[in-house]
């Protein structure tokens, strides 16, 4: 019994982590009806961004974190450094995420303008600085990648010209799909050159200790710490949605895109809106794992969870905040009760996909979500 | 309509090619190709093949290591042990005046890919001889395929027995794990341990069979296996199994796995409140160990290769030297198994009557007393090799030796 | 002629061009090229096998890499453990031998085809109601459980993998076979989804594809075609993993994981979704480029997975469309609409 609920402790601040992540994937699928394959990776990159603003720092500047073994009284310095991180990295995926929509999946609603080639010449254009400057991170890296983008941007606007001559401006669901698996691809294999295959390990940055709860439980600063953030973040998001213009217009477009478009709402507008608040939220995930659990970092480690906070979202109910929330809490807890049963250990990634399977074929809706009749 | 014309258009074609392909007499080239067993290599080929041969001015020697992915440093350490190794012995002027050539491949910590790789340089470079690999499953991978082509393959710091299982053309320069767990489950009776218990990563092949043997030697010192969990390599989440094996509280965590997940493993060990010292093997030994655990591994211990950078033994300083020159830090037991390993290949060929992959192996398999940095190296009967192993302790930041145990002391 | 007759004398006609090109090639290419060929012809059955479910039904499975892993543990299984407990193993079925390879090899690629068939029909029937991305989420994670269930069974190797298969692909040790084996699945397969195109039922097929609910009004079977599609595809993917083991004489389940699903899926689609001669040709490209683009091993997924956007953006429909390259490309008849997936 004592094991159960010390793994519910546990279930519970992975189930945190999940959550932050699926409330990206059912922002998005309410309003795009789209998977966002990419979104597992947006979450490593808060964490290596987490990483590195807490470590190494880019191109010499660095925020002057204390090692709190030698400068105990430092405490409180790192903690308001971190938290001070934590916005900075959720304002860089936040970016990411904009970045991600407008030139992934924009194009396929909007179709292709020029200015998309010059994105897609940035991307052709990553072995360059990697192959030519000492490393992607630094001055010299930067610029001729974004020299080298704009080149092969303008090589890249006739050849898109003429293999969209006959361009099927397609709203299929399935292309979506299938370029939000390229977007996941391009994001872990580009992170694994950019940022290299070396697993990384943040240090400790904040005070850490164990408490002693009744029953014999145990519980860490750390896993505390990362509730509450995911609580006021989910807070913040909350009250984002109900109370605010824009969050209005994220719901109304959740409806009916095109009633939505009638009633003057800029779509495109709201929908980068909605990205960035999703991969903000990613982001936060990333730096909490990277900076509290001091776990491995490598640049597909976001595909499992990014995977698992899927099935946590649609758990929930895709396009549904709170069903997101518990769906979240929901697969943290089972996927530790899981793994605290021996002969079941290496199955606990398979139980995200089996949740899956079963809620897709009993209850498609979700927890929360309602049933919809497809229309002929 | 279509149909029946296509068939037509292959029948004529089919008949034609047949005709082509048997009159080339394709009975006496297919006698000649039954070099390869149908079981996949797992004994001594025994067809007139010896391998391949030096073509051109440069003796083309091969590596598959693990330069990126999660065992990296691995494959780095390792590989600039042999690049060193290789460079000395072309400045002393090489093989009967031929220089050596190393070509590299990367098989980014992944089993398939290390098939690939050394296929690639068996029968696409031609290499004459195979240096690699660290993991024992990726050095499994790659013997199966040397083996079958009869190139002789030396692996470093792969410890798994089942290795050199793989035929007579595959050697290895370090101990095998049947020594090495012993030594480590003698070690753990000697520190006074009763119960220990054990976390494997279940996806490799030198941690399952570390366990195994660990458990055989502490139950034979009288010890007792409270507790045995499991994990994959690229697990992220262990406090179920660390709790789970805190329920019976063990004086000590077996962790057989790779540097990259102990320090994670460790860490979690505290928060559960496992607060017991964590044994291992030399799947620690890695610069990164301590940057992952940060002070959870203070204390902890795991067995490892003899080397260590700080000896007074001429010999192994000035391997310390040398490296520290090239690459400006210490070299670790890893870097040094690479160098050992080029260097037994380097004195194979210089022995061998014939530089072709029969000649290497046969000149490997008598070599005796090589004078290498981490100890004599005498390849036995199994073409492993017989040496002491030392028990390394974490201190702080660093880890050195602690203990040694040489073979009979765990009676072998 | 016989109708047989003609049937008898193309098979003949076919195993004579597979066994001739076969030999001919292995002389004069080096082993690791030759390597690279046969695994081409493996992923061309992959893809095309995938094509019959994703292309010419309309599902979108992204699991595929399930039933290829289903396949070559399933045929590895056959020949070190079923086998040799056998006993009348060591008379006709001996492996090393020339008869005893063949019928071993045949044998492994049945037994690899029904238990993939046998898993096509356990992932397709409880999917069939669903529809779009969801289909194709509940694939991918048939795909995982299926890779995390092999894992976990010792007896196959587990998670370090299984080593020691014996090499029934170079049966009696005459290494140019490979060529001929998986050739002759990639035809078989090629013709197995082109005749089932230009069949009365095949239309059903297409019809499935273009507009469900309308084929169902008409009295399809859309159950019926549905799981067919995905057995089918599952058989022939099963057959690939067979081929697959042996060749590479040691199988992890970490080389049938999501990114291999999703390398298949991206064969088909940039070849075209519905377009058999897509998936051959994207297929060997795909395959073959990364090999002979070794020194740009590290930015090879970089390249792929932009080269995956960018023709999703651009070309949704891949290179060929739903257009095939066959005898009537090359007639100078008319050209009618000749195309075997309805319009491009």
């Amino acid at each position: 019994m004592q094991t159960v609920l010390q793994n519910l402790i546990y279930g519970i601040q992975l189930g945190s982590i999940y959550a932050l992540i699926a409330l990206g994937y059912t922002m998005v699928y309410g309003v795009l009806r789209l998977i966002n394959f990419a979104h597992g990776e947006v979450y490593m990159v808060g964490a290596f961004v987490g990483y590195y603003v807490c470590t190494e720092g880019v191109g010499g500047v660095r925020l002057p974190f204390q090692d709190l073994t030698a400068h105990p009284e430092a405490a409180g310095q790192n903690v308001a450094l971190a938290i001070v991180a934590l916005i900075l990295t959720m304002a860089i995926c936040a970016l990411l995420g904009v970045i991600i929509e407008r030139f992934a999946y924009r194009p396929l609603r909007n179709g292709l303008k020029n200015g998309d080639a010059h994105f897609w010449g940035l991307a052709f254009a990553l072995p360059v600085p990697l192959k030519f400057a000492p490393s992607f991170l630094s001055l010299q890296g930067l610029t001729l990648w974004i020299v080298s983008g704009i080149v092969f941007g303008f090589l890249l606007r006739p050849v898109m010209k003429a293999m969209a001559r006959r361009i099927v401006l397609s709203s299929s669901r399935l292309n979506a799909l299938i370029t939000a698996i390229g977007v996941s691809l391009l994001l872990q294999n580009g992170g694994l050159k950019v940022f290299g295959a070396n697993p990384k390990f943040v240090p400790n940055i904040v005070p850490e200790k164990s408490l002693d709860l009744p029953f014999g439980l145990q519980i860490q600063t750390n896993s505390i710490v990362i509730f509450l953030v995911a609580l006021v973040l989910m807070g913040i998001l909350r009250y984002i949605v109900l109370y605010t213009q824009r969050g209005k217009a994220m719901r109304a477009i959740s409806h009916d895109i095109e009633a939505a478009k009638l009633m003057g709402i800029d779509t495109d507008r709201i929908i980068s809106f909605t990205f960035a608040l999703g991969a903000s939220l990613a982001g936060a995930a990333g730096f909490l794992v990277a900076v509290m659990t001091h776990i491995k970092i490598t640049p597909n480690f976001g595909v499992l969870p990014g995977l698992k906070a899927f099935v946590a979202a649609v758990l929930g109910g895709a396009g549904n905040i709170p069903g997101a929330v518990v769906g979240g809490l929901t697969m943290g807890i089972a996927e530790n009760q899981v793994s605290g049963i021996q002969s079941l250990q290496s199955y606990k990634d398979a139980v995200a996909f089996v949740i899956l399977i079963l809620i897709l074929l009993l209850r498609p809706a979700g927890l929360f979500g309602k049933s919809v009749p497809e229309k002929v | 309509m279509k149909r029946r014309n296509f068939l037509y258009q292959a029948a004529v074609l089919g008949l034609a090619a047949a005709t082509m392909g048997g009159s080339v007499g394709c009975k006496d080239k297919s006698a000649e190709n039954t070099t390869s067993n149908g079981t996949g290599g797992t004994t001594s080929s025994d067809s007139g093949a010896r391998g391949n041969k030096v073509t051109g001015d440069a003796i083309l020697v091969g590596e598959f290591a693990s330069l990126t992915g999660s065992t990296a440093t691995f494959g780095t350490a390792t590989h600039n042990g042999i690049q060193l190794a290789i460079d000395q012995a072309n400045a002393a002027g090489g093989i009967n005046g031929k220089l050596i050539k190393l070509i590299t491949y990367d098989d980014r910590s992944k089993a398939e890919e290390a098939t690939t790789v050394v296929t690639k340089l068996v029968t696409s470079d031609k290499v004459i001889a195979v240096l690699g690999e660290v993991a024992s499953t990726r050095s499994i991978a790659g013997a199966v395929v040397c083996q079958s082509n009869q190139v002789p393959m030396i692996t470093p710091s792969s410890t798994n027995p089942a290795v050199t299982q793989k035929g007579d053309y595959i050697f290895r320069v370090c101990f095998t794990d049947d020594f090495q767990a012993a030594v480590v489950g003698q070690f753990a009776k000697d520190q006074g341990y009763k119960n220990v218990g054990t976390l494997v990563d279940i996806k490799n092949d030198y941690s399952v069979g570390f366990a195994k043997v660990f458990s055989e030697q502490f139950k034979k010192g009288g010890g007792t296996i409270t507790g045995e969990q499991t994990y994959q390599e690229g697990d992220q989440d262990f406090k179920a199994q660390l709790n789970a094996l805190k329920a019976n509280a063990p004086d000590a965590i077996l962790v057989p796995g790779y540097y990259s997940e102990v320090g994670t493993i460790a860490r979690q060990a505290l928060e559960v409140g496992l607060k017991v010292p964590l044994i291992g093997g030399d799947g620690w030994d890695s610069p990164e160990l301590i940057k992952g655990a940060g002070t959870a591994l203070e204390g902890a211990f795991f067995g490892d290769h003899n080397f260590s950078a700080k000896s007074t033994d001429p010999a192994v300083k000035k391997f310390v030297d040398d490296f520290k020159a090239k690459h400006n830090t210490e070299p670790d037991a890893l870097a040094a198994l690479g160098y050992d390993a080029a260097g037994l290949l380097i004195a194979a060929m210089k022995n061998a009557k014939e530089l072709d992959g029969t000649g290497i192996r046969d000149a490997l398999a008598e070599l005796k007393d090589f004078a290498g940095v981490t100890g004599k190296i005498s390849i036995d009967a199994l073409r492993n090799a017989r040496k002491s192993a030392v028990i390394m302790k974490v201190t702080g930041a660093t880890f050195d030796i602690f203990k040694t145990y040489t073979p009979e002391q765990v009676g072998l | 002629m016989g109708f047989w007759l003609k049937r008898i004398i193309g098979l003949l006609g076919i195993f004579g061009v597979l066994y001739g090109t076969s030999f001919l090639l292995y002389d004069n290419i080096q082993e690791y090229v030759f390597k690279i060929i046969v695994l081409c012809g493996i992923y061309m059955i992959l893809a095309v096998s995938l094509n019959l479910i994703n292309g010419i039904t309309g599902q979108f499975s992204i699991g595929h890499a399930g039933f290829y892993a289903v396949g070559a543990y399933a045929a590895s299984a056959w020949s070190m453990l079923i086998l040799p407990r056998l006993t009348f193993s060591d008379t006709f079925l001996k492996v090393g031998t020339l008869s005893g390879d063949v019928l071993n090899m045949i044998v492994s690629l049945l037994f690899a085809g029904l238990c993939a068939g046998i898993m096509g029909l356990v992932v397709g029937l409880p999917s069939l109601r669903l529809r779009g991305d969801y289909l194709a989420i509940v694939t991918l994670g048939f795909g995982e459980v299926i890779r995390i269930v092999i894992l976990n069974i010792d007896e196959l190797g587990g998670a370090r993998g299984l080593s020691g298969i014996p090499n029934v692909l170079q049966s009696g040790g005459i290494k140019h076979l490979p060529f001929f084996w998986t050739y002759l699945i990639v035809i078989l397969v090629i013709l197995v989804s082109r005749n089932l195109l230009s069949s009365v039922r095949g239309l059903t097929f297409l019809a499935v594809r273009e507009d469900e609910i309308a084929a169902d009004a008409m009295g399809v079977n859309t159950t019926k075609v549905k799981v067919t599609a995905f057995v089918i595809g599952a058989i022939f993917a099963g057959m690939a993993g067979a081929i697959f083991a042996p060749l590479n004489l040691v199988i992890t389940p970490d080389t049938f994981n999501m990114d291999t699903s999703i390398i298949i899926t991206t064969m088909v689609v940039l070849g075209g979704t519905g377009s058999i001669t897509g998936s051959v040709l994207a297929a060997a490209f795909l395959t073959a480029m990364p090999e002979v683009l070794r020194g740009m091993q590290e930015y090879r997924l970089i390249i792929f997975s932009t080269l995956l956007i960018v023709v999703m953006l651009t070309r949704p429909q891949g290179l060929f469309g739903k257009k095939e390259i066959g005898w009537h490309s090359f007639s100078r008849r008319k050209k009618r609409a000749v195309t075997l997936g309805g319009t491009a």
